[in-house]
């Protein structure tokens, strides 16, 4: 579904990504890890064609993603932070996306999950931003496109939205999608993610499960794990 | 490409600056002409204030409104629309706003004035098309200045300079080179010059039409005797369109391959 070869990316002179090859060829929760700084964003945001890449491709669904925009139809992206224009009101923006990406239904629902209904008529500025990542989430997942990708998508959340988000997430997965996901939460990845691509220094370091990272790294514990590829390449 | 127009556009036309824009014009066009009582007189001063205030509030504005609306730019870029759409769209959103904030500031003082009933009808027009025209121009060259700075306060000092540059440093560089190269013919210089600066060819532009040879100045008398009025008017308002479409090309250039 995802195919990245030889992905190379440098900002003025700062070399973010140094030749990421990764193929996703079925479904799943597949999370993006790294320390900061490490290119998790610039590749998502690659995929989504919003940094063009210096160099290498990406192809999505087998077209080249190079001067094409259809295939993002095929992509839901959750963005990291949440800022929307401030004096629209939410159910404007819910109006306007489905004007620009096609009608659906599902909105209702997610509304009525996330408890958005007392804010619809408010103004996108003058919500909090727990309640902004909920427009945010609904705005994701409301369309059924068979890529997800969410970066950060725990930012905010309180602990009853974050079990409902986690539902969501594994219900999106039985449909056989393929989920796309950052986060510095250690246990909420280990909770729900199938693999682990781990990035360092604009490469991949790691990609595998959970158990085979335990193994590798010798560690009991994935916190662990994590922490101490991170220890090996900082000393 | 229509549909980032129209949100762009009912956006604009909710913020409260579309208004005193709006409320400026139709302030000033009323005082002009009901206390005046001289409708070519009137239509002079206007071009005056049109042709120096016009450039400077499509700058900022344009300015301003790329670098608020970033985030927005950022939620439309990861749908399935074109690049193109969303900037061209951004920007002609942005810029018939305001060329209606301006049409009909000034249009409705000089409809209840009773314009159609004149003769100056056709200077009126011109007045309002070279208005739209510098603010297609202006706006068009704050999305490039906008689309070239990731720093606001740069961006913003940019787009100052530039209309500081054009509308007034231009005419003294200007100037100072037909004094001090006088002794030279400097027909086909000053030609040029006046096409490589939107405001002086639409100064020129309204002066020709108003047939004001007093107010023509050097360059518009060259401009006059080398093309005649109506041909005059032709290859300015071919100069002004041109004025618009090199950065209107250049956003799509620039925003293809822009990282966001």
């Amino acid at each position: 579904m995802v195919v990245i070869e030889n992905l190379h990316k440098t900002f003025q002179k700062n070399k973010v990504l140094t030749g990421v090859d990764l193929t996703i060829d079925k479904g799943g929760i597949f999370a993006i890890l790294g320390p900061n700084g490490s290119g998790k964003t610039t590749l998502i945001k690659s995929i989504l064609g919003m940094v063009i890449p210096t160099q290498g491709s990406i192809q999505i669904m087998g077209k080249n993603i190079k001067n094409n925009w259809l295939y993002r139809k095929k992509i839901d992206y959750l963005p990291q932070i949440a800022n929307f224009p401030n004096n629209l009101r939410v159910k404007e923006l819910f109006k306007m996306i489905k004007d620009i990406r096609g009608n659906t239904n599902t909105d209702q629902e997610l509304i009525e999950l996330f408890k958005l209904s007392p804010f619809l008529n408010k103004k996108l500025g003058n919500l909090s931003g727990g309640t902004k990542q909920k427009v945010n989430i609904v705005l994701t997942f409301m369309f059924n496109s068979p890529i997800l990708i969410l970066d950060e998508p725990t930012t905010g959340l309180d602990p009853i939205s974050l079990i409902r988000l986690k539902e969501l997430i594994r219900k999106e997965k039985t449909k056989g999608k393929t989920i796309l996901i950052t986060s510095h939460i250690m246990s909420f990845v280990e909770e729900i993610s199938d693999e682990i691509v781990f990035l360092l220094e604009g490469k991949i370091y790691f990609r595998g499960n959970i158990t085979q990272l335990k193994t590798q790294t010798e560690q009991p514990n994935f916190e662990h794990a994590i922490a101490s590829i991170l220890k090996n390449t900082y000393a | 490409m229509l549909k980032i127009l129209k949100y762009s556009f009912y956006d604009l036309m909710r913020s409260r600056w579309s208004y005193i824009y709006f409320l400026f014009y139709l302030l000033l066009g009323t005082v002009l002409l009901f206390l005046n009582n001289d409708l070519s007189k009137a239509i002079i001063t206007l071009m005056n204030v049109i042709i120096i205030l016009v450039p400077l509030i499509g700058t900022i504005f344009g300015v301003m409104y790329y670098y608020n609306s970033k985030e927005f730019t950022e939620l439309l870029l990861a749908q399935p629309l074109k690049r193109n759409s969303i900037f061209l769209g951004q920007y002609l959103g942005l810029s018939l706003s305001l060329t209606m904030s301006l049409v009909l500031g000034i249009g409705i003082p000089f409809i209840l004035y009773g314009i159609f009933k004149s003769d100056s009808i056709w200077n009126f027009s011109l007045l309002l098309i070279t208005g739209a025209f510098l603010t297609f121009i202006f706006t068009a060259l704050a999305f490039n200045i906008s689309l070239s700075n990731e720093n606001k306060i740069k961006g913003f000092g940019y787009a100052v300079l530039l209309w500081l540059f054009l509308a007034i440093i231009y005419d003294g560089i200007f100037l100072m080179s037909l004094i001090l190269f006088e002794d030279y013919p400097l027909d086909k210089l000053s030609l040029f010059g006046t096409m490589l600066n939107p405001i002086d060819l639409s100064r020129t532009l309204i002066l020709l039409k108003l047939d004001i040879s007093a107010l023509l100045g050097y360059t518009g008398a060259v401009f006059k005797k080398f093309f005649g009025t109506s041909f005059g008017l032709i290859v300015s308002l071919f100069m002004l369109f041109v004025w618009i479409l090199i950065p209107t090309l250049r956003i799509i250039v620039k925003s293809k391959k822009k990282d966001f």
